[in-house]
């Protein structure tokens, strides 16, 4: 396949950046995206210049670092997949691709497509959490959980942590990351005797960062690589208004 | 800061400011398009006029107008204040963007769609409200008791085509407002439910975005066509 890349570059933090475009010729439709760019970095390098700086770990959709923009859609045209799992046969020959980073003010570009995400890390340790005594472990069942809500959790607990919900929202909100994760231990009994504290922290600190309000457009749980749902961010709704009204907290 | 404005001014505190005076609009829309009925009673404005010095002098009423005006207010600068921060959140845009694969057109434009609304409120209550209280409206007489004749008021502003235009483009507006404001007023306030969510969904498109502006934009055209002889 022949490829026409146009790819944001930016020396760093602090210099402007601007799209530069790269013609690629034999690339294999079996390629994974990221493969690609390893192509395109291969060829760069021979020829004396800068690699285009990406994130990427896994490469099989469960790290959550290949954060790309591509073709105007959080992690490209497929839906419920990363970038590490979109193949070149979703593009046709001779295919313009525009890749960018996630574009958010608590998300700032590091170097071409690499952002720093580690916003996502402090709400994360605002309150997402329990608080328990390590020691052995327990036993299983000694807690009985309907299947039910278990698999509620566990729907909530695919998040990846990529940002994706993030950088499809026209506001840049972080709902969807910061109710997955509210979610998944409110509605456990583990994680009950501190979900109070826990909205009211994670929802002050996603404001602290800079991202934007929910409007509900949806985007982001259609972007989203583990489709999670917008009911989690009912929930947050929920929890957060219950706990303003109801926690010591004044 | 207290917890009070501490909650009200995070961005989900903020959104439910929108939800709740946005659903109380709402509301107010079944009442404002019921008595508007009205107009279609070929009585000469009859049962216009005395629901309309029914809505003006019923102290409830009064009251409730009092709220409604507020929430307009807090409403569009909340509005306001919640659309210029979610700008701020992505101050690089991106160079190709695709939102129209991933979200409706409405949802992504309620800002823009609440600036024609809250232009249309101001020429609204311009021509009517503002003229029913502080205006020279011509009396007319029922059964011995002065009514003002807001009728007459009314009969003049669409019997102009352009008036009738505007207001059929505002009501289109309305429609998409709703359609998608309806639903994620509840969905802010975290009413999301199995059970209840579709019913919610059903009158937000059905009555609030397509019945409700439907027979709002109904009158002027009505009026316009009996006023000029047409029907
Ligand atoms: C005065 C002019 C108006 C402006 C400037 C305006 C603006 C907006 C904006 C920008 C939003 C979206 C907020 C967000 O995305 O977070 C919104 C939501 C909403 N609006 Fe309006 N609007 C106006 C009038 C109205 C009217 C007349 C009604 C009802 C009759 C209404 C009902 C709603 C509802 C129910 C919501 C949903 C609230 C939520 O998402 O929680 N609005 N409005
Ligand atoms: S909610 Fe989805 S899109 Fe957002 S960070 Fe988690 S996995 Fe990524
Ligand atoms: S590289 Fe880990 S999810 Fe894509």
């Amino acid at each position: 396949m022949k490829i026409n890349l146009q790819v944001w570059r930016q020396k760093n933090s602090n210099t402007a950046g601007k799209m530069v475009e790269y013609k690629l010729d034999n690339i294999s439709p079996d390629m994974s995206f990221l493969e690609m760019f390893d192509v395109l970095n291969v060829e760069l390098m021979h020829k004396g210049e800068e690699p285009v700086a990406f994130d990427h770990d896994c490469r099989e959709g469960i790290c959550g670092m290949c954060s790309m923009y591509i073709n105007g859609r959080a992690h490209g045209p497929q839906t419920g997949a990363t970038t590490c799992q979109l193949h070149m046969r979703s593009f046709s020959d001779g295919d313009t691709i525009v890749v960018e980073p996630w574009r958010a003010r608590a998300f700032p570009v590091i170097k071409d497509l690499v952002v720093d995400r580690t916003a996502f890390d402090r709400v994360v340790q605002a309150g997402g959490y329990v608080s328990v005594n390590t020691g052995s472990a327990p036993d299983a069942n000694e807690i009985a959980i309907s299947r039910e809500v278990a698999e509620e959790a566990m729907d909530a607990a695919q998040c990846i942590g990529c940002g994706a919900c993030v950088a499809a929202c026209k506001n840049a909100s972080a709902m969807l990351f910061v109710a997955a994760k509210v979610s998944h231990l409110a509605v456990l009994p583990q994680g009950k005797p501190e979900h109070l504290a826990r909205a009211e922290k994670m929802v002050a600190q996603m404001d602290e960062e800079g991202f934007g309000a929910c409007s509900f457009t949806g985007a982001c749980s259609v972007e989203c690589p583990k489709s999670i749902s917008l009911d989690h961010i009912a929930r947050l709704n929920r929890e957060y208004l219950g706990a303003k009204l109801s926690s010591t907290n004044v | 800061m207290s917890w009070v404005t501490q909650t009200l001014s995070s961005s989900l505190g903020r959104k439910v400011i929108m939800s709740l005076t946005g659903l109380f609009l709402c509301s107010f829309l079944i009442v404002h398009v019921a008595g508007n009925l009205q107009l279609f009673k070929g009585d000469g404005g009859r049962a216009f006029n005395e629901y309309t010095y029914f809505m003006t002098h019923n102290p409830l009423i009064i009251t409730v107008s009092y709220l409604l005006y507020t929430s307009i207010i807090v409403h569009a600068s909340m509005a306001l204040i919640l659309t210029r921060h979610n700008q701020d959140s992505r101050p690089v845009k991106y160079a190709y963007a695709k939102p129209e694969a991933n979200s409706p057109w409405s949802s992504r434009n309620m800002g823009v769609l609440g600036t024609v609304l809250l232009i249309f409120i101001v020429l609204h209550m311009r021509t009517f409200w503002f003229e029913m209280h502080f205006g020279s409206v011509p009396m007319a007489e029922y059964d011995g008791k002065e009514y003002k004749d807001l009728y007459t008021v009314v009969v003049a502003a669409f019997s102009q085509l352009w008036y009738v235009a505007v207001y059929v483009v505002c009501m289109i507006a309305l429609g998409y407002h709703l359609v998608h404001g309806f639903k994620s007023g509840f969905q802010t306030l975290g009413i999301r439910h199995k059970k209840y969510t579709p019913l919610i969904e059903f009158l937000g498109t059905f009555v609030f975005a397509i019945v409700i502006p439907a027979l709002f934009a109904v009158m002027p055209i009505y009026m316009y066509l009996k006023v000029n002889g047409i029907i």
